[in-house]
């Protein structure tokens, strides 16, 4: 493997499930991770898009077994390793054992910022399982930098080899990235990492502040496959890096051609700033409830700003899309009221 | 009237707020309170209340077993496990609220009646207490091929035992809608919110049921006298809003409030599981005390 200052992992194919409304194929999937193992990419993270047994109608169903995806994934690559997402509270131990027996060696395992020590019985299972693990914390941007640290060196004690500040929503400013990267750093022994959405379009200057400050795990989605606006898209991140003298040893020709020719061509439609991704980052909404507040805006007949502005406002955590019609019946009736 | 005597065990919130419900209950007696840790506030109210504590454990109850005939179970699934093996050799009946699922899943208004001489009981989760009638409400009318439930709790009302074994949570409550809420099946997700000030506890349940042609009207009226029978005994139990019916697909959002007895009235998940435990203990007792007569 080529020399690495910054270690890459792409998301696309666990939160790009959120974009496609968690339909990928496992002929998307072999495709798009082969050109990615070829690309040199180091890590591939493959799930539905809220991790290991997210397929509900909370969430959404899978359209295909993410077992099956995991499998035909690790299959294909040569040195590319498979990562998987979990969330405790919907999957368990017992996904993460399948998972890794079907070839999956890097265990991500997210909370909610303040929630860490729900992950302490799957990060000692993953260290069991002889799997690389890493202690994701979202929402990031939803708590004092002093808790953020307080967190992060509880996923540490658990045995995390490495701490993520998960950008959930879009909405961390740069300063603030720098502020709670440098904090880890002083505090922490173990790899910082950070986890962006383009939702403020502010992911590449994030992941570079937070880079500059020593965060030396990064997540990227290729052609912007993610949630909401999409996360740090991976072929621009890497020729970035590549200019700023930063290795991450990946084939920025390769990378542009899977994103052009296999990451277009799964995206529905080109990932872009739309009003509503943009609110999720301005109200600091989980990037997860873009498609879902679409839907329900139609179905209810408000605007999907209104609703997600008011999630914004109670604080609503990730997981938590039941809210979201629970909000929008509330805004009709509301509306009807004053009329 | 003749009253049942009980005891509780464990002196942490969840026995506390029970020692509290107790007091309100015209059928059960308490008698005694049994912690190990003196300086704990459940042992120390019990004492001013006047009942017998116990900071040794079951081993000091053991000593004075004629104390109480039911015992709820507050502690933990490993300490129950010893528990309900000490209890069961001299003829107590136990009341589990910890996850150790030792005994039989019971939801009071779904198949209390059925496990009435049961030596050990337990109450599943509190996810499980708070939406499994509504599974159970839909079953009754229809196949319920999937039923898919969220539990969302304040941060603060989920202690340090249900976050070191949140798996626990997530298989029970699965395991409960499928054998008592009877759908072919089940799904669990719990979400931790650490909102100021606390949130309520909220449920959504999602049933998929068998058939393109579902009685709403039915379907929506066994769901209200599901709802209506928990309010029996969980008064702070509601629907946030009218069953929502769309294709073969039936969404209920749920709020459970608690009573505020020891406990805070957003940790309505706890207050649930109180409240159940306490309901199934007066049915108990009102069915033995019919038998001796």
């Amino acid at each position: 493997m080529a020399e690495q200052d910054v270690i890459i992992t792409e998301v696309a194919l666990r939160d790009g499930s959120h974009a496609i409304g968690h339909q990928f194929t496992v002929d998307q999937v072999v495709q798009l991770s082969k050109a990615l193992d070829d690309a040199n990419v180091p890590y591939i993270e493959v799930a539905h898009g809220d991790g290991l047994a997210g397929s509900s109608l909370q969430y959404g169903l899978s359209k295909t077994d993410e077992m099956a995806l995991i499998e035909a994934a690790a299959s294909v690559c040569n040195n590319a390793k498979i990562a998987v997402l979990l969330l405790p509270g919907i999957g368990t131990v017992q996904e993460l054992k399948q998972a890794a027996n079907i070839g999956a060696e890097m265990a991500r395992v997210a909370t909610h910022v303040t929630e860490a020590d729900v992950s302490s019985q799957h990060i000692a299972m993953a260290k069991d399982l002889g799997m690389e693990t890493v202690g994701f914390l979202m929402m990031a941007h939803m708590a004092p930098v002093k808790k953020l640290v307080e967190q992060a060196k509880l996923m540490e004690s658990y045995g995390a080899d490495t701490v993520y500040v998960v950008d959930s929503a879009g909405a961390l400013l740069p300063h603030e990235v720098k502020a709670r990267i440098r904090a880890l750093r002083e505090n922490l022994q173990i790899n910082i990492g950070f986890h962006g959405h383009n939702n403020l379009s502010l992911a590449m200057a994030n992941t570079l502040a937070a880079i500059e400050e020593g965060a030396t795990r990064i997540d990227g989605s290729v052609r912007c496959l993610g949630a909401g606006a999409g996360n740090t898209q991976t072929e621009v991140l890497v020729s970035v890096l590549d200019r700023l003298g930063i290795k991450t040893g990946i084939d920025l020709y390769k990378m542009m051609d899977l994103s052009e020719d296999i990451a277009a061509q799964i995206l529905q439609k080109p990932q872009e700033i739309t009003k509503d991704s943009l609110v999720l980052g301005y109200a600091g909404v989980y990037s997860s409830f873009l498609l879902h507040a679409q839907k329900a805006a139609k179905q209810f007949g408000v605007d999907s700003r209104d609703i997600l502005i008011e999630l914004g406002k109670r604080r609503v955590v990730g997981g938590q899309e039941d809210m979201i019609v629970d909000v929008a019946a509330e805004i009709v009736k509301k509306n009807t009221a004053v009329m | 009237m003749t009253k049942m005597k009980v005891g509780i065990i464990g002196s942490g919130n969840i026995g506390t707020d029970l020692m509290l419900k107790l007091q309100q209950t015209d059928v059960l007696e308490l008698t005694a309170m049994i912690g190990i840790d003196p300086e704990s506030d459940g042992l120390k109210r019990a004492k001013e209340l006047g009942y017998k504590t116990f900071d040794n454990g079951i081993e000091g109850f053991m000593e004075q077993p004629e104390l109480a005939d039911i015992l709820f179970d507050a502690t933990s699934a490993k300490a129950h496990a010893y528990h309900s093996k000490v209890l069961r050799d001299v003829g107590k009946k136990v009341l589990d609220l910890t996850p150790a699922a030792i005994g039989p899943f019971v939801v009071p208004p779904v198949n209390l009646g059925e496990h009435m001489d049961e030596k050990n009981i337990n109450m599943i989760t509190c996810g499980g207490q708070a939406t499994i009638p509504v599974v159970k409400a839909v079953s009754n009318i229809c196949t319920v091929e999937y039923a898919e439930i969220v539990a969302t709790i304040s941060s603060k009302s989920a202690g340090p035992g249900t976050r070191a074994n949140i798996d626990e949570f997530t298989e029970t409550t699965s395991r409960g809608i499928e054998e008592i809420g009877g759908a072919k099946k089940g799904k669990a997700i719990i979400i931790l919110n650490p909102a100021e000030p606390p949130i309520l506890m909220r449920d959504t349940v999602y049933c998929l049921v068998e058939g393109a042609a579902m009685d709403e009207k039915a379907v929506k009226q066994s769901i209200q006298d599901m709802v209506a029978a928990v309010q029996q005994y969980v008064p702070g139990y509601r629907m946030r809003t009218e069953p929502i019916i769309d294709g073969n697909k039936v969404t209920v959002f749920l709020e459970v409030e608690g009573a505020g007895d020891y406990l805070p009235k957003y940790s309505g998940n706890l207050d649930i599981m109180t409240s159940s435990a306490v309901k199934v203990a007066e049915e108990m007792a009102k069915h033995q005390l019919k038998q001796k007569v």
